[in-house]
């Protein structure tokens, strides 16, 4: 189909912001009699506040207040591993626990020396599997997990179990979840070649550059907080109750953030941004709280490490008929999610498996806080699974590529325990792609080839995530000046989706995109409703809530349109910015025109009514935007089926076997995300996830202190990502470009996909580098190459967690 | 980076400044509005993006600080504040240094280069702006201005540089977005530009 916008390159219009150093961040901004917060955070991986005495530093000059968790919660925190405001329970190291308020951030400091907390020691754990053993130590104040809607609790594994485990086999005790489809012990007594081995991932840290700063103020009677987040309308709504302003009195800013990937999506992953919010409506003062790289790292969260163990069986012909996966997920200090099963829902999608069994627990350990973080489960299972592949072809005599061929998920394929089918799915066609792109023929000739002590590699892998929701709300509005205001809740973290997804309704409508304006960056431009900006979704979800709210728009202009000139609104047609009569295109009105019929009109053309299924918040948006234009509203039905983000990625690697280092010469990644809504963003998502798979294959990890259960890695340097000189000389994407059916231009989103893709890449090269073998681990570091190499043992601990292995 | 201006060497400059090294006070000296008690601020003239600037400065202010929050030039981004992420990066004398690893005192004599100086009077973007822009580099944008700045000295020293001295010239700048590819294209394009 023939797009004027979709699918081609724009300038989002924050980008010269960005490179003029124009643009401002949460902590660019400052007020007049600003007052600056420091933070007392735990210096113990699990304690209780017994007592606070702030009387000292309260009496110093230039200290205006503290807050802390009775001030936040005067009834009480609430009973779940949710990150608090502040706490008086604290589970990590550098949980707050009070903050101070001086003239100066200096201060500040000094005050903080002159506070006595008396804190209560607790046990703590910090590998899951040793919790879990009896008389193991609890994480939580009540237990070492969190049941829904029951609360803590303990959940146990005997000894020998734990013992066996660790030590290779299959777990036996009774799992905390677990589901299952297809006949497993039929699909394994069919399988020719049957893989089974214990594995494990390890927690990797969000590590955004721009800390989670945020200032706020209070200005009659309303909340304004400048926060660093990656959504806008959802974080806003959330934040106002966190905060306990009303929703219409609260503005949350936020032009742009400095990398969200999926801890600064939602309000109960970031809730230190309140902070600044509740003291300054303590003080009475603007208050400004910076937060430290040691800080981001502790707070600032990070994915779920994996303690697990894998069965796969697959038929003479390469089919993969059996999957048996069983995980114990690390849920870290605060946070969690269902990681465990999302992995063995990836592995259902991307290969089609005919049988799974899904075990899992998930075990809270004293270390970060774990939740959203591009790709829940999907990412940290693709890097184990992709060498168990090269194996399997290995066994059977198949060619590499063939077998991902023989399982490529294809339309009208189904996933997961309740079968859910796919909206559309290309992975032949990525494969492909990849294939040219790479020129995998040529280079598979080089693969096991040797020069010297170093040794080529040929990877494979492939990623995926659900990638698209529904049920969201569209705001366009045309004003009197022939301008269209594209109202977008999306948040501004780079991906400029909130800018390509605005230019649905520029289509609608045939609009010139320099004659848009998308109006986001603070929620007193009066946004819609979307959903957070995680999940690969934003791309899906809101193409089709602008496009519907474009739509809604482009008929109350037929009907001004017939109204006025007469006939039937489909006797009109629209182009250059003019309504028209198709029979006689000179009888018409300009969008200016129309616009100011609109506001005349009033009532439903002009914002006065609108769906009673909108969201409240898209509800008052409209409601202050009333009378100021002809107004498009939409509230989006329901799509059906997983739309899923797809991808493939190929490398070249060249392995030192003396150093353990190895040297990525190419990477290609492959997108199958629909239609490509915007080409430069779509490579931009690709290179980003190809840098954060070798993150995670390669190197990102937690490290902690098992005597005192301190953190190793609280900065770039101690927990390095992927620099420049990591990701490869060079890295080739692109996108197969086929329509979703669920989507009114067709896309789907990418952003989580490509980093799996590539993580699961390099962890092939690596099995292809070092002739086969299967590290069984994610990341694999130059120490367990070394000692592979060594015929050294890669593991003193088996499936040791937030710990060298080695 | 400069090889001149070491971690060791800032140390030793604030040692030499008399005052106690401890991270919070490095960091958060200049943050405040008033002066630390204690301290021995002084005015003085700074070269910054052509223009001779008159500033309060407190002897362990690092160069980041003074930007930031004395000059509001906010372009300079803190994003680890101990020199491991070169968002900080700014010019000095034509060399891409970490600002937040520099004490303003030790560069009042050189001429300080940020990005809100490199756009011509007219408005013109500098070609490295401009080819970044072309290029779609920044994702989140957070570590950009430092990237532009790395970019702009490596050109300065090398103006048909290859991709690998790109890779190396910006190999001090991590961005968490993983948009290298995208800056390592601007690079290439703005040398084309010239």
């Amino acid at each position: 189909m023939a797009y004027m916008h979709i699918g081609k390159d724009f300038v989002p219009p924050d980008v010269p912001g960005k490179v003029t150093g124009r643009i401002k961040y949460a902590e660019d901004y400052a007020r007049d009699g600003m007052a600056y917060v420091r933070l007392l955070t735990s210096p113990m991986p699990h304690a209780r506040v017994v007592d606070i005495d702030a009387s000292e530093a309260l009496a110093m000059d230039g200290v205006y207040g503290i807050l802390t968790a009775d001030d936040v919660y005067p009834d009480g925190e609430q009973n779940s591993t949710g990150l608090k405001v502040l706490t008086n329970e604290p589970t990590l190291i550098g949980e707050p626990i009070l903050a101070v308020a001086a003239v100066d951030e200096k201060t500040a400091e000094n005050a903080l020396q002159r506070i006595a907390v008396t804190f209560e020691r607790l046990d703590f754990a910090l590998d899951p599997l040793d919790s879990m053993q009896p008389g193991g130590p609890n994480a939580y104040n009540g237990g070492n997990t969190f049941v829904f809607r029951e609360g803590f609790a303990r959940y146990e594994w005997s000894r020998d179990q734990v013992t066996a485990f660790r030590n290779g086999a299959e777990p036996t005790a009774e799992p905390q979840t677990t589901w299952a489809y297809g006949d497993l012990d039929a699909a394994l007594a069919a399988s020719t070649f049957v893989y089974e081995s214990t594995f494990t991932t390890a927690g990797y840290p969000h590590m955004s550059m721009e800390p989670r700063s945020a200032m706020a103020y209070w200005e009659n009677g309303k909340c304004y907080v400048h926060g660093s987040s990656q959504s806008l309308s959802p974080v806003a709504e959330g934040m106002a109750q966190i905060v306990g302003c009303p929703i219409e009195d609260f503005i949350f800013i936020n032009e742009a953030t400095g990398g969200g990937f999926g801890q600064k999506a939602r309000p109960n992953s970031i809730p230190s941004m309140a902070i600044p919010a509740k003291m300054s409506q303590k003080i009475n003062r603007p208050v400004m709280m910076r937060i430290s790289r040691e800080e981001e790292l502790l707070i600032g969260g990070a994915r779920v490490g994996f303690q697990g163990w894998i069965k796969v069986g697959f038929r003479p012909d390469g089919r993969m008929a059996a999957l048996d996966l069983y995980i114990v997920q690390d849920n870290g200090g605060k946070g969690g999610g269902g990681d465990h099963s999302s992995a063995a829902d990836a592995i259902s999608m991307l290969y089609q498996t005919e049988a799974v069994r899904f075990r899992g627990a998930g075990i809270g350990t004293n270390t970060g806080h774990r939740g959203a973080q591009r790709g829940p489960g999907q990412n940290q299972i693709a890097p184990i699974i992709a060498p168990i592949i090269d194996m399997a072809a290995q066994e059977l005599g198949l060619d590499r590529l063939a077998i991902r061929r023989i399982n490529a998920v294809d339309e009208g394929d189904t996933h997961g325990p309740s079968r859910s089918p796919v909206t559309s799915a290309y992975m032949e066609e990525a494969i492909a792609h990849a294939e040219q792109a790479f020129n995998f023929s040529e280079r598979i000739t080089r693969s096991r080839q040797r020069n010297g002590t170093k040794i080529t590699g040929i990877g494979i892998g492939q990623g995926y995530h659900d990638a698209g929701r529904s049920g969201m709300d569209g705001i366009v509005r045309l004003t009197p000046d022939g301008r269209l205001k594209i109202h977008n809740g999306v948040g501004n973290l780079g991906t400029f989706s909130y800018a390509s997804t605005s230019r649905a309704a520029a289509e609608v409508l045939k609009m010139d995109w320099d004659q848009c304006d998308v109006v986001t960056g603070r929620t007193d431009r009066h946004v819609p409703m979307t959903s957070p900006q995680d999940g690969s979704n934003s791309i899906f979800t809101n193409t089709r809530t602008n496009w519907g709210a474009a739509h809604d728009l482009l008929a109350k202009m037929k009907d001004i349109a017939a109204m006025d000139l007469g006939g039937q609104p489909d006797d009109y047609d629209i182009d250059g910015s003019r309504i028209f009569r198709t029979a006689n295109p000179s009888v018409g009105m300009t969008y200016a025109q129309v616009a100011q019929r609109g506001i005349e009109l009033g009532g439903r053309f002009s914002g006065q009514e609108y769906p009673e299924e909108m969201d409240a918040f898209s509800k008052l948006s409209v409601d202050r935007l009333a009378g100021s234009g002809l107004i498009g509203v939409f509230n989006d039905p329901r799509h059906n089926g997983t739309p899923p983000g797809l991808c493939v990625a190929m490398m070249e690697i060249e392995l030192d076997t003396e150093t353990g280092k190895y040297d990525i010469k190419e990477v290609v990644n492959i997108a199958d995300c629909g239609t490509v809504v915007h080409p430069q963003g779509l490579d931009n998502q690709l290179r980003g996830g190809a840098s954060w798979g070798i993150g995670l294959a390669g190197f990102e990890r937690h490290l902690y202190d098992p005597q005192n259960g301190l953190p190793a890695s609280t900065g770039y340097w101690q927990s390095k990502i992927p620099t420049m000189l990591d990701v490869g000389r060079e890295t080739l994407t692109g996108g197969v470009d086929l329509p979703d059916p669920e989507n009114p231009v067709g896309a789907r989103g990418v952003g989580e996909p490509a980093m799996g893709s590539v993580a699961a890449a390099l962890a092939s090269a690596l099995w292809d580098a070092t002739e086969g073998h299967l590290f069984n681990t994610a990341p694999v570091t130059t120490d367990m190459i070394v000692n592979h190499y060594a015929g050294t043992s890669e593991s003193a601990k088996g499936l040791a967690q937030n710990n060298f292995r080695g | 980076m400069n090889p001149k201006l070491t971690r060791r060497r800032f140390i030793k400059g604030v040692i030499a400044s008399g005052v106690a090294v401890s991270s919070t006070s490095l960091w958060y000296s200049a943050r405040g509005q008033s002066r630390p008690p204690g301290a021995v601020e002084r005015m003085i003239r700074i070269n910054v993006n052509g223009q001779t600037r008159t500033v309060d400065v407190a002897p362990n202010e690092t160069l980041a600080s003074t930007l930031r929050y004395k000059l509001s030039l906010t372009g300079t981004k803190l994003g680890c504040n101990r020199g491991e992420c070169g968002a900080c990066t700014v010019l000095i004398d034509d060399v891409p240094n970490y600002a937040c690893s520099i004490l303003t005192h030790s560069v009042k004599d050189q001429r300080i280069e940020t990005v809100e100086g490199l756009e011509s009077p007219n408005g013109d973007l500098h070609p490295v702006q401009q080819a970044f822009i072309e290029e779609l580099s920044p994702q989140c944008g957070y570590c950009t201005p430092g990237q532009i700045m790395s970019a702009v000295g490596l050109l300065r020293a090398n103006p048909n540089p290859t991709r690998d001295d790109v890779r190396h010239g910006l190999s001090g700048n991590i961005c968490r977005c993983g948009a290298y590819e995208s800056y390592i294209r601007g690079v290439l394009r703005a040398a084309e530009i010239g």
